[in-house]
This record gives C-alpha cells, structure tokens and sequence, in this order.
C-alpha cells in the first residue's frame, strides 16, 4: 500500500471513532451532562474531519462538515442558542457525515440532494443562531455556560519558526497569513536574517520565520487549530498578551511551546501538517471535569488489524507446540532430566502469559457499543412516545474487537424489542404505579473467564399464556408438551415467533429473536432471558473473552477424536439399562429424572467406523444446545479437557453441518470441534422425532 | 519416486524456466502417477510435495475427501485423486504422496501414487483431451501431451478440487 492510501486508510479509521465521539458529546449535552468543554470537542470532531477531507479532497465532505462547523462554532461562542431541535438536526447531520465518509471510502457517489434538506437546515439555523429563543418547553442546555470567555478582543503574540523542509511539507505561510487576517487585525514581521548568500541558497529550503501580533475575538484554542494544519507544535508558539499583562482573561492554551507544562489543563490541540496525525483522537476532558468519563489519554500506536491476527495465529502455533511438547516430555523419566523438565514447564508458563498477552491486544472496551445506545434508545423512544431512562453499567469491560463488532446488531434489536414490547405507555405505566420513564439497564462484567452483558428494562415482562399460544400455533410446541416458566421465556428465540399484535416499524416481524439468538450463537456466546410478569424483562449474553480459543472436551468416537465445547456440557453419565427407550419411528431418548432426552450418536451422525455400538457401554453426554435444548450426545470415550486454539476449517475446505472448527491435538492431528446447537437441527438423518418439535 | 520427492526444489525449477526462450509459450508440470497412468499439474499450483500422512476424516462427505491434515498450523483437506476419478479409494501408506496446490487462496492435497519428474511441456504439444464421454477423469482434464513415448494428461487442478474451489 502507498503512503496516500495508508494515510487515507487511517483517516477513515479515525473518522468513525470520532464521528461516535461527537454523537457521545451530543447525547451528554441533550442529557444536560454536557458543558461548553463537551460542544468544543464536538466542534474540534467535525472540525478534524474535515481538515482530513479537504487534505484528500473531498469536496462534498468538506462543505457539508463545514456548514456543520459553522453551526457548532455559533453554539460554542454563544451567538446560537442549544435546544433539544438542534441536537435532533446535529445528529441528523451527523448521520449525514457518516454518510458523505463511507461514500468517499467507497469512492462512491451519494444521490445530488443528499445532503441538501440537513444542509439547508444547518445554515438556516447557523445564520437564525442569534435571533432563535427557546421556546420555554424545549429543554435548553441553559444551565452551561457555553461563553467561557467574555466577549472582546484577545491579544496574541505568535512565533512561528519553521523548519527548514516547511516546503517540502506542502506548506504555503502566505495562505496560513490570509486565513490569520480573517480573524482578525494582524501585524506580521518577517526575520528574514537567516536567509543566505545566494550562492549558498537552496530555493527548496526556508530560511524565514515570522512573528505575529493578532487582535481577534477568537479563543487562542481556534487560533492553534486553524495553525495546527500547517505547523508542528514544536514551530509554534502562541502567547496570551492579555494574560501577560495579567487581565485573567480565562483560556485554554493550546500550544505554548514555553509554557506547555504550566497549564495542566493545556488541550494540546496543535497537531501536525500531516492529516492522519492532525486528526487522532484528543484528550477530550477540559479543566479537570470528565464529563463523559472519558478517560486520559494512554499513548498508544496503531496496529494493522492482519498483523495483530497473525500475532495470534502465530502464538496459537506456539501454544500447540507448546502441547505437543508437555506430551512427549510425560514420556521421558522425571529424574533423568530436571533441567530439561523444569526449562519446559519454564516455557510453557512464557507461552501462556504470552497467549493471554496478545489475546488482551484485540481486547477493546465494550464502550464502544454502548456509546451508540444512547441515540438510539432515544430515537425509538420518540418513535414511540414512550419515556426511556438508559443506565449503562461497565463499559469499560473488554471483549475480543470481533466479538464487539458483531455485538451492535443484537444490541439494536434487543433494544427495540426492549422499548417497543417491554416498556408500557407513560399512562399504562401511571395505571401500574410505576414511574412514568421506563429505565433500560445495559451492564457488561467478567464473570467466570466470560462476558456477560445484561439488558434489563422494567416493563411489562413477557405475556407467557400469549407466547405460549402463540408457540402451539405455530408448530414450534406441541399442546401436550410440559414447560417451565424459564422456557416458555426462552420460546421467544424460536423462529417465527412474535407477539406483537401489529408489526410495527421496529419489530414485531417474528425474525427477531432468532437472529439475536443466531449472531450471539455464532459467536461462540448463549442468550437467555428471565422475565417477571409486570416488573421486568433480562436478557443474559454471555460471550466468550476470545474467539481464538476454547476450553474443550476432548471424547473419542471409534477411531476418531473430537472436541466438545465445554460451555456445552451439562453432566456426563453412563445410562443404566432401561434408561434409554426408543420410539416409534425409530429415534432414542434418555429418560433422566423425569425428563426426555433425545439422544444423538455421534458414530451415526458423523458416520464413524469402528464405534462402540453397544448403548449400555457408550458414555452420554448431556449438552445443552444454544436453544438451551438438552442433548444426550452419545460418545465411546471422554479422553480429557483441554484448551484448544479454534482454527478455522472454511479457510481451506467448506462448513460442514454439525461441526465449528476444527483444532490441532498434541499430537499434531486435527480434530474436528462439535458445534453441538447444530446435531439437531437439520443434517443428514435426525435421530429423534422430538426434533422437529423441539428445536 | 523418492527420489523425485527429496530433489524436488520448486526454486530451482522455476530459475530454470525463467532461463528458459520461450518462456510465453512453455510450462514446468509436475508429473505423476496413480496406478498405471501419468498425469501433470501446472508447477505454479504447486506450494509443496509431502509424504502421505493420516487423516482425520470430515464427516458427510464425498468418498474422495480423505480429510484434513495439519500443515504448518493451517487445515488442509486432502482429495484422493484415484477416487475423484472413480477407481476406488487409494490404500494409502507412507509410500504415498500429497501434492499440496493451491486453488485461489484455499490450500487442497490431492493423493497421488507417486511424484515421478518435473518436465517442461510446449504449449503447442499440448493436443486437446478427446471427448470419451462418460469417462470420469474427463472433466478434470486440460490437456494431453506425449512425453518420452508416453502419454500425460495435464490435469486441471481447480476442476479436480471443483466442489472446494466452488466456495
């Protein structure tokens, strides 16, 4: 890749971290969290995407983000007003952003009017911004003081001594000098001592420096950012005269090169003329008041996502080498060769450490999920005209980056589903003597080596007579069949099944759960859900902290070995006789305490020559599938359990149903990874007649 | 033939043909057998040359995927050529060879008998496969060419690992 289209590459990674930080900035403010550090951070995010589009060129980009700015820059100086309308119309513009980035990623082209309507409407209200009163019913952000600094002029005194290669950089100082004078009255003296003879004059070089002297009603803040596209912060230096003079005008020093460690609270926001650096993430917290938890900036470099899963699959091999090692060490007398013994058991210690090393590396904070919740339950709660209160609990846990990615989806439906089914009306709510603003509780934790997300809302809970009736009309249960409350609860993952009486827009269509269900599932995660009838629905998600390794069972079927996933198993037991029945039509179950288990034989599914066919000397291991379904797997062996690096077996071959992956033993054999939720459903031949009914 | 596989060296094979003059217009194959036939696989397909070594069989699968095997930490399925071709399942031992080729990104063995030469072939010797219909082998095949007085046929590797290359 070249150097443009890696830059370019980064720019586009640092757009959407900072496109969710402005809408995080602009939920804190419609929440009343925010003050006037949180609307010139969302004016410094747009402002940064645009720097990088103008650099790149795009145009488009370029002049909606600015007539976004233009907006942000009147609520920031206080000559516009910060209503709840103007936050709906931010965040319409910055979905319009998002837009206009992925468009010019793709290299695509949005249709003309686009942009044209939140356009319009960004200019209209940046030029109505000093005439607008609130209205006394919108909810103003009055309560910030959005003007830090009183109005009048600053005085600056600016240096600026470039490097000699400020050509070679693409640096113009006379249009840095124009866009000076636009703020305001400027007097610039050139030094030009430095310039040589002419016989020893490099035309490519710079010899010059400039001093400024700017009168402007522009915070210091916006003077270094409008240098910071050309300048290195080590090439500049911006000095407050009025603080000089010791007037106490309140500022936020950017970029005083002399002063920098005097002012703890210095936002250095002076980047550099390169567009990737210009527009990395800042440290958002002013002043000391971490308004949206944001926490201080760790240094920290960016790493190509491949390289990172090369990382891993390397320290995979290691970890299996490692395995193959320890097996034939066991073979070799113990006190013939400590040193030997001790130097693996060494190694084996650096190769885990080193294992849960790089595993942490694609770990990421769950925060970065959570932080679009926010907009979107408010969103579906206008939809609805219901009142949500959302209350996000540890986000700052973290997960596997793929696992997050593929969390968001999930999330949103069951979200939706959350606030459209779940939570009643203000009125039904006032009738119930519950509060009239439901509360939608998010929370991530560590639990037992896993994640566990749970999503609770106080509303109605699940109507169970309903999805029961429901459940038997659509053949997903039979009448006659026995369930508990906990799993009629859970009927509501089953495919086509929705109890919403209408199908609105935001659910109800019966796929749903299903895919919730299917995406965690995918995931190497389980989802469950406990609901109180008229108090509350939670919905548990445990997922897997990675999704490189996983802690098997490892069984032996005829000749064959295979892995079962250990977050599967239940128990495993030796069926007595007369334990297990077959039925008519031909399939087996296991009777266990009163239950009906339908068993699978893995030799069969799996056509495994030379298995043990005699029932009273295999061994049932009773799973659960991801339906929270109970399986009999019935196996010859269980060899032992063991950590084993997932490996993928579609990189060379196809998915085959029933099996997750594959693995490689100590021994340096592959052997195959059950995926248990899948024995059942489909396949070659179902083995129970339950199936049809109980998937 | 175990010869054929410890003086096999993909780097020197292909400094050859880069000397060679017509170079647009000649291949190296990589040669071998299965039972009395010879066949040949365009050495740029070729990533490596091993010893057969067992398998772990995939489940519900056709009678010429012989499994997958562990190389160097990737999963590679092996196909028995002998039976892609309909002549029964190979009873393969140590004595067997895998050519390990790549189709697309995906990595696939295929089973052989043997590794017997590595030949540069003409383009224009190169006669068209004739039509016998019904022939199972005949779908896998690009080509026939006469090499020392014995027939070739240069098979096409992706066609062989048809229902993998697919995906």
């Amino acid at each position: 890749m070249d150097e443009i289209a890696q830059l370019r590459q980064t720019y586009f990674q640092e757009c959407d971290e900072v496109l969710s930080e402005f809408e995080a900035h602009l939920m804190a403010l419609d929440e009343g969290r925010g003050n006037a550090e949180t609307l010139r951070a969302a004016f410094r995010a747009i402002h940064s995407i645009k720097g990088g589009a103008s650099a790149f060129g795009y145009r488009r980009l370029v002049n909606f983000a600015h007539a976004l700015e233009t907006l942000l820059d009147k609520l920031r100086n206080g000559s516009a007003t910060l209503t709840a309308d103007t936050i709906s119309l931010l965040l319409r513009a910055a979905d319009i952003v998002a837009d206009l980035v992925r468009a010019a990623q793709s290299g695509g082209e949005l249709i003309e009017k686009h942009e044209g309507a939140v356009l319009d409407a960004l200019v209209l209200r940046a030029d109505a911004g000093a005439l607008a009163v609130a209205p006394d019913a919108a909810p103003t952000v009055a309560s910030v003081n959005l003007t830090p600094a009183p109005a009048g002029k600053y005085h600056y005194r600016i240096a600026f001594n470039p490097r000699s290669d400020l050509f070679q950089r693409g640096i113009e100082p006379q249009l840095m000098i124009a866009e000076l004078r636009q703020t305001g009255s400027l007097a610039v003296t050139a030094d030009a001592g430095a310039v040589p003879t002419i016989e020893a004059f490099d035309p490519k070089r710079n010899y010059l420096s400039w001093a400024f002297e700017l009168e402007t009603a522009t915070p210091s803040e916006t003077v270094a950012e409008t240098l910071s596209f050309v300048a290195d912060d080590d090439e500049l230096a911006i000095l407050n005269l009025d603080r000089a003079v010791g007037n106490g005008v309140p500022q936020n020093p950017a970029t005083e090169a002399t002063k920098a460690t005097e002012d703890s609270n210095g936002d250095t926001a002076a980047g550099s003329a390169r567009p990737s650096a210009d527009i990395a993430p800042r440290p958002l917290a002013g002043s000391g008041d971490d308004a949206l938890g944001i926490a201080p900036v760790v240094s920290s470099i960016r790493v190509d996502l491949h390289k990172l899963d090369t990382l891993v699959n390397l320290v995979g091999e290691l970890v299996i080498s490692q395995a193959m090692l320890n097996e034939q060490l066991s073979l070799v007398p113990t006190d013939k060769f400590p040193g030997l013994i001790r130097g693996v058991q060494e190694l084996s210690q650096h190769a885990r450490n080193l294992q849960e090393s790089v595993m942490s590396m694609r770990a990421q904070p769950v925060k970065l999920v959570f932080a679009r919740l926010p907009r979107l339950v408010r969103e579906v709660a206008a939809e609805t005209g219901k009142r949500i209160r959302l209350l996000m609990i540890g986000e700052d846990t973290e997960i596997d980056k793929t696992v997050i990615e593929h969390l968001h989806d999930p999330l949103t439906h069951m979200i939706r589903n959350a606030i459209d089914h779940g939570i009643e009306t203000p009125e039904e709510r006032a009738t119930m003597g519950k509060p009239p603003e439901g509360l939608i509780r998010v929370s991530a934790s560590h639990i037992g080596g896993k994640i566990v997300i749970q999503l609770a809302d106080d509303g109605r809970g699940i109507n169970r007579q309903k999805v029961l009736a429901r459940a038997i009309e659509k053949g997903i249960v039979t009448r006659d069949q026995q369930l508990n409350d906990e799993q009629i609860d859970n009927l509501i993952f089953a495919p086509g099944l929705s109890t919403a009486t209408t199908v609105s827009n935001i659910s109800g269509r019966g796929v749903g759960m299903d895919i919730v269900r299917r995406n965690i599932q995918r995931l190497g995660g389980r989802i469950t859900i406990r609901s109180t009838p008229g108090i509350e629905s939670i919905f548990y998600l445990s997922l897997p902290l990675t999704l490189a390794v996983l802690d098997g069972m490892v069984v032996r079927v005829g000749g064959e070995t295979y892995v079962v996933p250990l977050s599967n198993m239940v128990e495993t037991l030796r069926p007595q006789p007369g334990q297990v029945r077959t039925l008519v039509g031909g399939g087996d179950v296991l009777s266990l305490r009163g239950e009906y288990v339908p068993m699978v034989y893995l030799h069969r599914k799996f056509a495994v020559s030379q298995a043990n066919t005699d029932i009273s000397k295999a061994l049932v291991m009773l799973v659960e599938t991801d339906a929270s379904m109970r399986i009999g797997l019935v196996v010859d062996e269980i060899v032992g359990q063991q950590q084993v690096v997932i490996k993928s077996l579609e990189s060379n071959y196809d998915a085959i149903h029933g099996i997750g992956g594959a693995t490689i033993l100590g021994n340096g054999r592959v052997a195959l990874i059950v995926d248990v939720s899948m024995l059942l459903t489909g396949g070659i031949s179902p083995d129970s007649p339950l199936v049809s009914n109980a998937a | 033939m175990a010869q054929a596989q410890t003086s096999f060296d993909p780097m020197r094979i292909v400094d050859n043909g880069g000397d060679a003059q017509d170079k647009a217009l000649s291949r190296q194959v990589v040669c071998f057998r299965v039972g009395a036939e010879s066949y040949g696989v365009d050495i740029r397909l070729v990533r490596e040359i091993r010893a057969w070594s067992p398998t772990t069989n995939l489940p519900n699968t056709p009678d010429y995927v012989r499994g997958v095997i562990n190389i160097r930490g990737s999963i590679v399925p092996i196909l028995d050529v002998r039976a892609r071709f309909g002549q029964g399942q190979t009873e393969a031992n140590k004595a067997h060879v895998v050519i390990v080729v790549a189709i697309g990104a995906r990595l696939v063995g295929l089973l052989v008998d043997a590794v017997s030469d590595i030949v540069a072939v003409n383009e224009s010797e190169v006669k068209a496969v004739p039509d016998v219909s019904g022939a199972a082998a005949h779908e896998c095949l690009e080509g026939i060419v006469t090499i020392n007085e014995q027939m070739v046929a240069l098979v096409a590797a992706e066609r062989i690992a048809l229902p993998v290359a697919l995906n």
